[in-house]
């Protein structure tokens, strides 16, 4: 293993001891939050995003890191979102989860985790015709909100931090 | 606002804001070792772990296919994260003791009843149509949902509304029981 490697698996045990810890992982939290009755994932991923993004913002405005936007191509980040969406659902667990699930035994992951390798392998079999249907439709490549909207990123950080925190007080009033 | 919460667990705002650190700390650290700044994200692995799979039974066909050569089938800085994943949950678990066998979870068992059958397949067939979205959507939500928004990408706001408002129609027709 090089250093790539390495870097990957110290954040990788990073990244699933704190799911673990917010007890993110667990089926019954992921629907909890699509049946709203049960907002921890949502707490727990807007923190996630809240501290995240400033850091983020500030390292790129410095020009020590760069951004990487995936493209909003629409048809496949509607499609695909309402796909994932849908078998989520039902699946209780997204990608990062479900390896996490295993970790702290909820072995039912493992089915999962066996499904989303077939869809994978289903999906790279299909791409060449998404490619000349669905991703045909219309791509605006990949753009932030701060050039599409013409306002300062640190703008648009403050209203995201307003409105989260308001949904916060939300859930605890209403004890989600 | 409690740190802990009933479960043993960390508050989740708490925990949520120590990943946002650690995503800062990662997207830092893959920029100065690796040269190119990197961005959590975990179902591009699944491609990858289909690729070597396929490696096993038809090796030509994965060296030729379009989007296995587009992805590259290696063990890369995402496919050891994913493994990492695994490991720090694991570790997490043991040390609180909140690491549990679990065949069947308590809302689906309430819906399905307590079959391992039935929930293996629902865990199967989901995750083959969410895989299937979330490569076309290029991204699941550690990578639309977490790294897209901290860096304010359009397609992240739109995927993460994608997959929440069409996963809470899907969960509401499949766990409420219609009486």
């Amino acid at each position: 293993m090089g250093i790539e490697q390495w870097l990957g698996l110290l954040t990788g045990i990073a990244f699933g001891f704190l799911l673990q810890k917010g007890r993110v992982l667990r089926f019954d939290k992921q629907v909890g939050a699509l049946l709203l009755k049960d907002m921890t994932i949502f707490k727990f991923m807007l923190s996630a995003i809240m501290v995240g993004m400033v850091g983020i913002l500030f390292l790129a405005d410095q020009g020590i890191i760069t951004l990487s936007h995936k493209p909003m191509n629409v048809g496949p980040i509607l499609i695909g979102g309402a796909l994932f969406g849908a078998g989520w659902a039902v699946m209780g667990f997204c990608p990062g989860t479900s390896v996490g699930a295993m970790g702290e035994g909820r072995w039912h992951a493992l089915f999962a985790i066996l499904g989303m390798i077939a869809g994978a392998a289903l999906f790279a079999e299909l791409y060449p015709f998404f490619v000349s249907t669905v991703y045909t439709w219309k791509d605006f490549g990949g753009i932030g909100l701060p050039e599409t909207l013409a306002y300062s990123p640190w703008i648009i950080v403050a209203v995201f931090w307003v409105v989260v925190i308001a949904m916060f007080l939300f859930f605890e009033k209403k004890g989600l | 606002m409690q740190s802990k919460t009933n479960n043993g667990g960390w508050s989740p705002y708490l925990a949520g804001a120590l990943l946002g650190l650690l995503a800062v700390l990662s997207v830092y650290a893959t920029t100065q070792l690796m040269g190119k700044s990197t961005y959590l994200g975990a179902s591009t692995t699944f491609v990858r772990a289909a690729g070597f799979i396929e490696q096993m039974f038809v090796a030509e066909h994965v060296a030729t296919n379009e989007y296995f050569v587009k992805t590259r089938v290696v063990v890369d800085w995402q496919f050891m994260l994913v493994t990492g994943i695994f490991l720090g949950a694991l570790i997490s678990s043991v040390s609180d003791r909140s690491f549990r066998l679990e065949a069947v979870p308590p809302t689906w068992q309430k819906r399905f009843g307590p079959s391992t059958v039935k929930r293996a397949l629902g865990a199967f067939g989901g995750g083959i149509v969410a895989m299937v979205g979330a490569r076309m959507a290029d991204g699941c939500p550690s990578g639309h949902g977490l790294s897209g928004m901290m860096q304010l990408s359009v397609s992240a706001f739109v995927s993460l509304v994608m997959f929440f408002s069409i996963g809470v129609v899907v969960a509401a027709f499949v766990y409420k029981r219609r009486s």
